[in-house]
């Protein structure tokens, strides 16, 4: 099968792009199948009743015509987590170490790039301007957050981890917990310092608010128009190239290779001549710059940022990284999309469902629910291979 | 320099315990600090110098009984009496005694049986909201909107049922911590901190939401007012009679709450350490050191590690709950808030800095970081405050004060101090400003085996897995 593909290089570039094609598909369509199969089930029940009462619509077709939209957002959800949980997943691949800072590697980044566009905007370059040019603009943010974060991440590495390398393992995870507390603070005092406040809310520019209608479907009797902002069109886009270029520089360059081997076994791939510290470096450099990357794309996403963005979706980001099977790249992005799916899913639909005794604000216990039972059951994700635990 | 001022230390240190020394030192030094703390009620380097007096003494060699005697003294007269003259002081002491047990319970989770719990505060949530249900008039609400309670909705039970909910506290929060542990400790390592720390914030979570279907806990508003237990008059009158003069000013109810929950809260702080004491010399204390060290040889010499593990987490947690009782109750408020994982890693700041393991260190670990949290980092907002108001200017930059952002306020800035005493430790002192006695004889020993060769740089390529 394997040996369709002629040229190592192209072969690395298609499967990741297959990979998320089928991850999409699959999961997106198991949850709408369960989806509707609850709605199926449901009907005639007291949520049913209060649903008709409210919206005049049955609970099947509340659950058919909502679903293409929940589906949009899930999938963008999904690869914003996934894009974070790159970052989680190969620093634990290489060190086997939960970089507890992870999180605020993706705040700096977002803050950087929120920063150079909020400069732009108070030097006029933000209004009336071609679309391209917002483009540039924004892919210039997304860079410096980048260099930032991935500045940062090494910056962190040496510092705070690499005196501790041969400590016992809850050492530098006690340290990164650390470092994630430090730079929280330190991010809101370099705001209030410079700028007087540490809310931050990235400026409207380009037509990255607008919505793009992709199909009119009749479902249920009503005609829905299907939409996606085009912002979510970007972040899927980047991170979709996120996941090609990493998943390439791992798997078919040089400097993957030794990646690859000082993962395996620190000792050997330094016998091999191979600078076990610059790659560790380097690791840290390219999942930094992955979360920074991914901290622009979540202030564009979600407009409003502050010093203590980067816990809820780090950790959740960790949950994806875990469920996909953590140290596994491939896994990380399914986790990711899984975990995106289901927390658009519970969002939309466990109100209804539950008739409002459970809402929305329920769906971090969900990742957390999942985190804890992943753990507990299959620590090795849905696609890692078994691992022995070392304590 | 520091070599030539040891050996002088050393001897200094050595004169002043021995014989007589200790007693006249000690009295004399408790004698002149107090006075100053009296004589200056607003200095906060005399409290900081009596506390540290204070502390001195458990050093000092002498008889067990006047140690006793001295420390009843101070806790149950000198403090009071002090703290009614500057309230905050009660509150520091408060603060100091509510983490001290707070650590302590972690540090039998953490430095004895070796489980990073980054959930901690999630039992001492239980044991709060335990008494904020039951002791408030949250039970006749259920059904009402949250912050809407009707006019004369009674309370549920007497302010007096306090007392038995602290061992209720107690009982449940062992109760979670032992819920929580059976399925958790199939996992090890850093695996556990996390799924510990997701169960922090689901219980922290729920304390937030469940103000639907049923109104349990107010949701984001939190419970208030949570009843007190009640002080009778004539026993204040009676009190204030004597406290009058020597305070200088009637002390009123307020303050008669804050000697009372201070006093509380230091009796169940000692009882804590009375019991991680007696637990360390025992055979539970070895069981959870031996599977710290090594798991696998632990079992293998007959510990059920899992019952010990379990005990560790269902002590800790007791601790814990007892707490969170006592500390609704003396503010008469909680609020979902109040138990972020902040606050797990402020309590975990406390153990390392004090020392993993190590019981004085816990305990100097939770003094200093209360202090530095309610009066250096305060005093440092304070006084940037009227830095701003006046019209100075820092000289070289040019830079006035006043026009310092307001948002720069040190006083919300714990989590850079948690963050930096937990990376400061790690990295120059792993064993903390008291290392454990155990662990000291273990570096000791390492020290002597290896000679001072293992204090070159550390060959990169060599990866100790464990």
């Amino acid at each position: 099968m394997r040996q369709i593909y002629e040229s190592p290089v192209l072969r690395e570039l298609l499967r990741p792009l297959g990979q998320i094609a089928v991850f999409v598909t699959t999961t997106g369509a198991i949850f709408s199948l369960a989806m509707l199969l609850l709605g199926l089930l449901l009907r005639g029940s007291a949520a049913d009743q209060l649903l008709q009462q409210q919206n005049n619509l049955n609970i099947f077709a509340f659950t058919l015509t909502n679903l293409p939209q929940v589906l949009v957002d899930g999938i963008t959800l999904g690869f914003v987590y996934a894009a974070i949980a790159l970052g989680y997943t190969m620093v634990y691949g290489v060190l086997e170490f939960i970089n507890f800072a992870h999180s605020e590697i993706f705040a700096i980044g977002a803050f950087v790039g929120v920063e150079i566009l909020i400069a732009l905007e108070g030097a006029g370059q933000l209004s009336n301007i071609p679309i391209w040019l917002a483009y540039v603009f924004l892919i210039l943010a997304v860079l410096a957050g980048m260099a930032a974060a991935g500045g940062m991440a090494m910056l962190v590495e040496a510092t705070a981890y690499r005196p501790l390398r041969n400590a016992p393992r809850l050492v530098p995870l006690i340290s990164a917990i650390g470092v994630s507390f430090f730079l929280q603070d330190a991010i809101r005092f370099t705001e209030s310092i410079t700028t007087g406040q540490f809310h931050r809310i990235i400026p409207t520019f380009g037509n990255f608010d607008q919505r793009v209608s992709l199909v009119k479907l009749p479902l249920a009797g009503v005609v829905t128009d299907i939409n996606i902002q085009i912002k979510s069109i970007v972040v899927i886009v980047a991170a979709v190239l996120m996941l090609v270029g990493l998943n390439y520089l791992v798997n078919a360059t040089k400097v993957g290779k030794a990646i690859r081997a000082v993962a395996q076994d620190q000792p050997t791939a330094s016998l091999m001549g191979i600078n076990v510290n610059l790659i560790i470096s380097l690791t840290f450099l390219v999942g930094g710059s992955l979360g920074g990357a991914a901290g622009v794309l979540y202030a564009l996403k979600f407009t409003r940022i502050d010093p203590f963005v980067g816990f809820f979706p780090g950790i959740k980001a960790f949950t994806a990284a875990v469920l996909g099977g953590i140290g596994n790249l491939t896994g990380a992005l399914l986790g990711g999309i899984v975990l995106g799916m289901l927390e658009s899913f519970a969002g939309a639909y466990l109100s209804a469902f539950t008739m409002g005794a459970a809402g929305a604000e329920y769906k971090d216990i969900i990742a957390f629910a999942i985190l804890i039972l992943v753990l507990i059951f299959r620590p090795s994700g849905l696609l890692g291979e078994q691992v022995g635990q070392k304590a | 320099m520091f070599a030539k001022l040891q050996p002088t230390l050393d001897l200094l240190v050595k004169r002043l315990n021995q014989g007589k020394m200790p007693y006249i030192v000690s009295i004399a030094g408790l004698l002149l600090t107090t006075l100053w703390v009296y004589l200056s009620p607003r200095s906060l380097p005399a409290f900081l110098v009596f506390l540290a007096m204070a502390g001195l003494i458990y050093y000092f060699k002498i008889e067990p009984k006047v140690k006793l005697v001295i420390g009843l003294v101070v806790a149950f007269i000198v403090i009071p009496i002090i703290g009614a003259r500057n309230i905050f002081y009660l509150e520091v002491l408060f603060q100091i005694s509510v983490f001290a047990a707070l650590a302590l319970g972690l540090n039998i989770v953490v430095g004895f049986t070796g489980l990073l719990n980054l959930g901690y505060v999630a039992f001492y949530a239980v044991g709060a909201y335990l008494w904020a249900f039951f002791g408030s008039q949250q039970i006749f609400l259920l059904h009402e909107i949250p912050g809407t309670a009707p006019p004369g909705t009674p309370f549920l039970l007497p302010g007096d049922m306090f007392y038995l909910f602290i061992l209720l506290g107690i009982i449940v929060a062992a109760v979670t911590g032992l819920l929580l542990g059976l399925p958790v400790l199939r996992v090890r390592g850093d695996y556990l901190a996390i799924v510990t720390l997701g169960f922090g914030e689901v219980i922290r979570q729920l304390a937030n939401n469940l103000d639907k279907p049923l109104n349990f806990t107010n949701g984001p508003q939190g419970i208030t007012p949570v009843q007190r237990p009640t002080l009778p008059a004539e026993l204040i009158n009676v009190v204030n009679r004597i406290l009058t003069p020597i305070v200088g000013q009637p002390v009123s109810e307020g303050q008669f709450y804050n000697i009372l929950f201070y006093i509380i809260a230091l009796l169940v702080a000692v009882l804590v350490i009375v019991v991680t004491l007696r637990l360390d010399d025992s055979k539970i204390g070895r069981a959870w050191t031996a599977i710290r060290e090594d798991e696998v040889a632990a079992v293998a010499m007959g510990i059920p590690a899992v019952k010990m593990k379990l005990a560790a987490f269902a002590v800790g947690a007791s601790f814990a709950g007892a707490m969170g009782v006592l500390m609704a109750a003396s503010r008469t408020f909680v609020s979902p808030e109040s138990f972020n994982f902040m606050q797990s890693i402020g309590v975990l700041s406390m153990v390392i800095l004090g020392g993993i393991g190590s019981i004085p260190g816990v305990v100097l670990g939770a003094a200093v970081v209360v202090v530095l949290n309610l009066q250096v980092l305060q005093g440092l907002s304070l006084y940037l405050a009227q830095l701003r108001q006046s019209d100075a200017v820092i000289p070289i930059i040019n830079f006035a004060w006043k026009d310092l952002s307001n948002q720069l306020d040190p006083a919300k800035y714990q989590r850079l101090l948690f963050g930096l005493i937990l990376i400061l430790m790690m990295i120059y002192r792993p064993a903390g400003l008291i290392p454990a006695e155990r662990r000291k004889r273990e570096l000791k020993e390492a020290g002597e085996n290896n000679g001072n060769g293992d204090n070159g740089e550390n060959n990169d390529a060599e990866v100790a897995h464990e």
